[in-house]
């Protein structure tokens, strides 16, 4: 199983704040603390190697700012996608609150990236700048779950190559040895 | 001893008197002669404050201040902390910079901002006194308190990471009856740091050439967002505050160095760019949130 050879891992950024930064503030909000969270993260990420599929949790964070936002999500993101990144490693983003969506979808635009988040109630969203094609292929994706290459045209409509593998390029999606599409929300 | 005459109101409007008159020569000690001041809002109390310090540094002379014989005036600046932020950068006996008793009526004292910490207390301290004055007295949803929350964070953050130095925040609530029939919010920032056009220069002017100057440079931050970082993530603080304070129908101006830019509601007279004022180092953010006339 393709699944077996991810590590997950739960991060609540909430949780990481307070422990991370010299200060008790729940708030995530300046750029060092953003940065101090990041690189709190990326400590969490170092392991043995294996794929790693990480869900960094904004749920309890109350205020968060773009300053912040750019270094955890959007600086993290790009981290992970430049070719010396230290693992590979995919993200998936809570924010619950309409507002973080808001902000973290802000921060992926300027530096024209996409993740995917989960909204509230298990709702999963794609943030950021993502073509129409792209966006129309992830949701399908996304509402099946997994899919096998045989069935990308009934399900996907013809032509979805192109599109997916942006979308395995940027890690939007994981795509297995096997060639099978699987939805990053199937993997948490 | 030196008289700097402070105008009888001193807000967003009439801030330029202030600025104006410390274009003179002024050497020795200095005084600032606020005895007839009757109306004063953030924008005056932290433009006193960042004046004061640029008396004293070209001086290198004491600078004191008159405070205003009205009583009412003087126990507003005394709940705003005026005093005690004043006794940091005016001679001024330790008496009077006692500490502001925390008047439920302030939305925020004048708080000096020097590193992030100051901008997490400031975020912490106006949680629920914004709360209150945003859906109370505003109009405003409960979820504009977090967006007033980040824009409060994202204009201190502008002292810490352009201006690279100190600065001050203040911000309160009013019902402007008679000039616009509604409550507003008034917020001012003020740093003496290297303005705009000093923080821009090195990575920008070449583009401008001669054009270069304080117009272009704020003009280069605030609608383009460009910044001295050659990080793309940067400079977004400024464009989300003026898409927020725009949804809210509110007033942003920057003035830096000579120049001052606004997105100006249909409310304001104040022009989109001003230049040709009087040199003043650093820069001075001033929002005004006007009450919700519908939902929203």
């Amino acid at each position: 199983m393709v699944e077996r050879r991810v590590d997950p891992i739960n991060i609540d950024v909430s949780e990481l704040v307070q422990r991370s930064v010299a200060s008790l503030y729940a708030n995530l909000i300046t750029r060092p603390t953003g940065r101090a969270v990041r690189r709190a993260i990326e400590q969490q990420l170092l392991g043995d190697g294996r794929m790693a599929i990480s869900l960094i949790d904004f749920t309890e964070v109350r205020i968060l700012d773009f300053s912040c936002a750019d270094e955890v999500v959007a600086k993290l993101v790009a981290r992970y996608l430049s070719s010396d990144r230290p693992r590979d490693a995919f993200f998936l983003f809570r924010a619950v609150e309409e507002l973080h969506a808001h902000t973290v979808e802000e921060v992926l635009l300027r530096q024209r990236l996409a993740a995917v988040c989960d909204v509230g109630g298990g709702h999963f969203q794609l943030l950021g700048e993502v073509a129409g094609r792209e966006r129309d292929v992830w949701e399908r994706i996304e509402r099946t779950g997994r899919l096998m290459p045989g069935d990308g045209d009934s399900v996907l409509g013809s032509g979805w190559n192109p599109a997916a593998d942006s979308l395995a390029s940027r890690r939007l999606i994981f795509v297995g040895p096997g060639g099978a599409l699987t939805a990053l929300s199937a993997m948490v | 001893m030196r008289v700097v005459e402070i105008a009888p109101s001193l807000d967003y409007r009439t801030i330029e008197t202030l600025y104006d008159a410390l274009d003179d020569d002024l050497d020795g000690p200095v005084l600032f002669d606020a005895r007839h001041l009757r109306w004063v809002d953030p924008n005056g109390m932290v433009g006193l404050l960042a004046a004061a310090r640029v008396v004293g540094d070209r001086t290198g002379a004491p600078v004191r201040i008159s405070f205003p014989e009205n009583a009412d005036v003087s126990s507003y600046l005394t709940r705003m902390g005026f005093l005690t932020a004043a006794a940091q950068v005016y001679d001024m006996p330790a008496t009077k910079g006692r500490r502001s008793d925390r008047a439920s009526d302030v939305l925020l004292e004048i708080t000096p901002v020097h590193t992030n910490s100051d901008v997490h207390a400031v975020i912490e301290r106006v949680q629920t006194r914004a709360g209150r004055v945003l859906t109370r007295n505003l109009g405003y949803s409960a979820a504009a308190v977090v967006q007033f929350s980040v824009v409060l964070s994202e204009v201190c953050q502008n002292i810490i990471e352009h201006a690279e130095a100190p600065g001050w925040v203040a911000a309160q609530s009013y019902n402007w009856t008679k000039r616009l029939g509604r409550q507003v919010v008034v917020i001012a920032v003020s740093d003496l740091g290297r303005g705009f056009k000093g923080s821009l220069t090195d990575e920008h002017s070449g583009r401008f050439g001669d054009r270069w100057g304080d117009v272009t440079a704020l003009e280069a931050a605030f609608i383009h967002g460009l910044t001295r970082f050659p990080d793309s993530g940067r400079g977004q603080g400024i464009q989300q505050i003026r898409k927020q304070v725009g949804r809210w129908g509110g007033l942003l101006s920057i003035r830096s160095g000579t120049a001052r830019i606004a997105d100006t509601p249909d409310w304001s007279e104040m022009p989109p760019v001003e230049e040709g004022l009087t040199h003043f180092p650093g820069a001075q953010i001033n929002i005004i949130l006007p009450e919700r006339l519908s939902d929203g």
